[in-house]
């Protein structure tokens, strides 16, 4: 059992409730739900900020070039970028695909929900700042290049879906030990985990807001695997953080994602 | 009409200006100084332009043309107000302002063409957005440590509405450090205007109600030090102050 916070469609404010069966029924108030009955929202009250190059993976990946224009050197402080409001999404809402494009990246990271104000925190006292812990899929279109802001392949509408739900801090006994895993229509695409990590949670959270304040309800992903996989129009995603829940959503023409997936059906 | 949020005597008021003084909406008038300024608006997503204007590239050195307009985010921890402080902090040699024109987006819309961009606009406000150029790394350039520092986007003091201002597109832009002018330029040189940016950034996301856009600054970004007071002022729009303090 797993105590979570959630949002659901239509009710402003966070319920908290327990999950069990392998993350198949939820509890909220004494009574139990299956969770495909819900309609989960985001659960996200701030600013998400994501981290590039924290995967060991990924930054060898890079590593041959880092000492070449344009890197010029391995980079020294934890590299940002921010999933604006227009990005921000749920479980089981559409991924648009824009018009033109083939294919997206699937970047599956698990993210700290930030609990009270965060300013100069010390490595050893982070955890106190983190409520809990959610899957967010930091989804992008294709890009080689990691010299300058990618905010047209990461900020598109709908870029980011959240949730379904924040699992309590306390309830994760080691997040360094979480096996990710990406599938597409039901395909194992993607394996990797969180102790693949550059700078570890604590580290991580002490060198970011050595310079920039985390407030209540910020979302600060630990960063996304090497080898994201591509999904294109119609495909499923699943991303699964063990321990933390999956995370479903459907590739789906940007042209149809305000009507119900049956109309979309029908419109095909 | 210029309007402003600030505190005084303990409460929230939303202001207006009168012969230089503040109003609030009971009518009192209220000396500048008397009150404490918060950002004019409540921003959500805050965009800024890097290179946006010829000759500050070039003061770079960037010489060619950029193949994408450079666009970066910032989060709501950097935003302070009119008359507040920015940290300089220790281990920098280099800090500079950047005097720009910020543009408030009014309604939320999608594949805006430039002809109508003017349309999406609320109205403006004066940006001070420091760099602090010691941490400039390559990758994500400008990444997050140089620009979404706690409180290094001074905003304010007013917020005027796009009616008050005649041509956007010319305006001196104009920054002081203690007294001092040490830049002056005009949004006529943008390289990419307001109904271009709007173009832009709504061709591939939705621009919403309450964004803001900052849209670059001219040459002239000189180092400022520990109790500099910095005031940059966009013709037309405002004079705001910001004083620099060490950790």
């Amino acid at each position: 059992m797993t105590r979570v916070n959630f949002k659901l469609q239509g009710f402003s404010q966070l319920k908290e409730g327990t999950l069990h069966d392998d993350f198949q029924k939820i509890t909220i108030d004494e009574k139990q739900y299956n969770i495909d009955q819900l309609k989960f929202d985001n659960p996200i009250t701030g600013t998400l900020y994501g981290t590039l190059l924290n995967y060991k993976g990924e930054y060898e990946q890079l590593k041959p070039e880092m000492n070449d224009k344009p890197y010029q050197k391995p980079p020294q402080a934890p590299v940002l970028y921010i999933k604006p409001i227009n990005t921000l999404s749920t479980h089981q809402n559409p991924i648009p695909l824009p018009e033109g494009e083939e294919q997206v990246q699937v970047g599956a990271a698990l993210g700290l929900v930030i609990g009270k104000t965060a300013t100069k925190v010390k490595a050893e006292e982070a955890y106190e700042y983190i409520k809990g812990y959610t899957i967010v899929n930091d989804v992008s279109l294709p890009f080689s290049s990691y010299y300058r802001p990618a905010i047209k392949q990461k900020a598109r509408d709908g870029f980011c879906p959240i949730g379904p739900w924040i699992i309590n801090q306390n309830d994760i006994k080691d997040p360094h030990n979480l096996a990710i895993k990406v599938s597409i229509n039901g395909e194992v695409k993607q394996e990797n985990y969180t102790g693949n990590l550059i700078r570890p949670i604590p580290e991580l959270v002490s060198e970011v807001t050595e310079f920039m304040t985390l407030y209540e309800g910020d979302v600060l992903l630990i960063g996304v695997p090497e080898n994201q996989p591509l999904a294109k129009e119609g495909d499923q995603v699943s991303i699964e953080i063990e321990q933390v829940g999956r995370l479903n959503n459907r590739v789906v023409h940007e042209d149809n994602v305000f009507v119900s997936e049956v109309a979309v059906d029908e419109a095909r | 009409m210029k309007q402003g949020r600030v505190l005084y005597e303990s409460t929230l008021h939303h202001v207006t200006e009168l012969d230089g003084k503040v109003q609030l909406k009971d009518g009192r008038l209220i000396e500048e100084h008397e009150v404490e300024w918060l950002p004019p608006v409540e921003t959500e997503t805050i965009f800024t332009l890097g290179l946006n204007y010829a000759d500050h590239a070039k003061e770079l050195s960037f010489t060619s043309p950029l193949p994408e307009p450079l666009v970066f985010l910032k989060g709501k921890n950097t935003i302070t107000g009119h008359r507040g402080t920015t940290v300089r902090p220790e281990d920098v040699e280099f800090m500079h302002y950047e005097c720009e024109l910020a543009v408030v987006i009014g309604k939320s819309g999608k594949n805006i063409k430039k002809e109508e961009a003017l349309d999406y606009v609320k109205g403006y406000t004066v940006a001070n957005d420091y760099a602090f150029r010691d941490y400039l790394e390559n990758y994500f350039r400008p990444n997050l440590r140089v620009k979404n520092r706690d409180g290094c986007t001074p905003v304010g003091p007013w917020f005027v509405s796009k009616e008050e201002i005649e041509d956007p597109m010319n305006l001196q832009l104009r920054t002081y450090v203690n007294g001092e002018k040490t830049q002056e330029g005009s949004t006529k040189d943008m390289i990419l205007g307001i109904p271009e940016l709007i173009e832009y950034l709504s061709s591939f996301m939705t621009l919403n109600d309450g964004d803001m856009i900052l849209t670059g600054t001219p040459k002239g970004s000189v180092d400022t030090k520990v109790g500099d007071e910095v005031m940059t002022e966009v013709e037309g729009v405002g004079r705001l102050t910001n004083t620099i303090v060490s950790e």
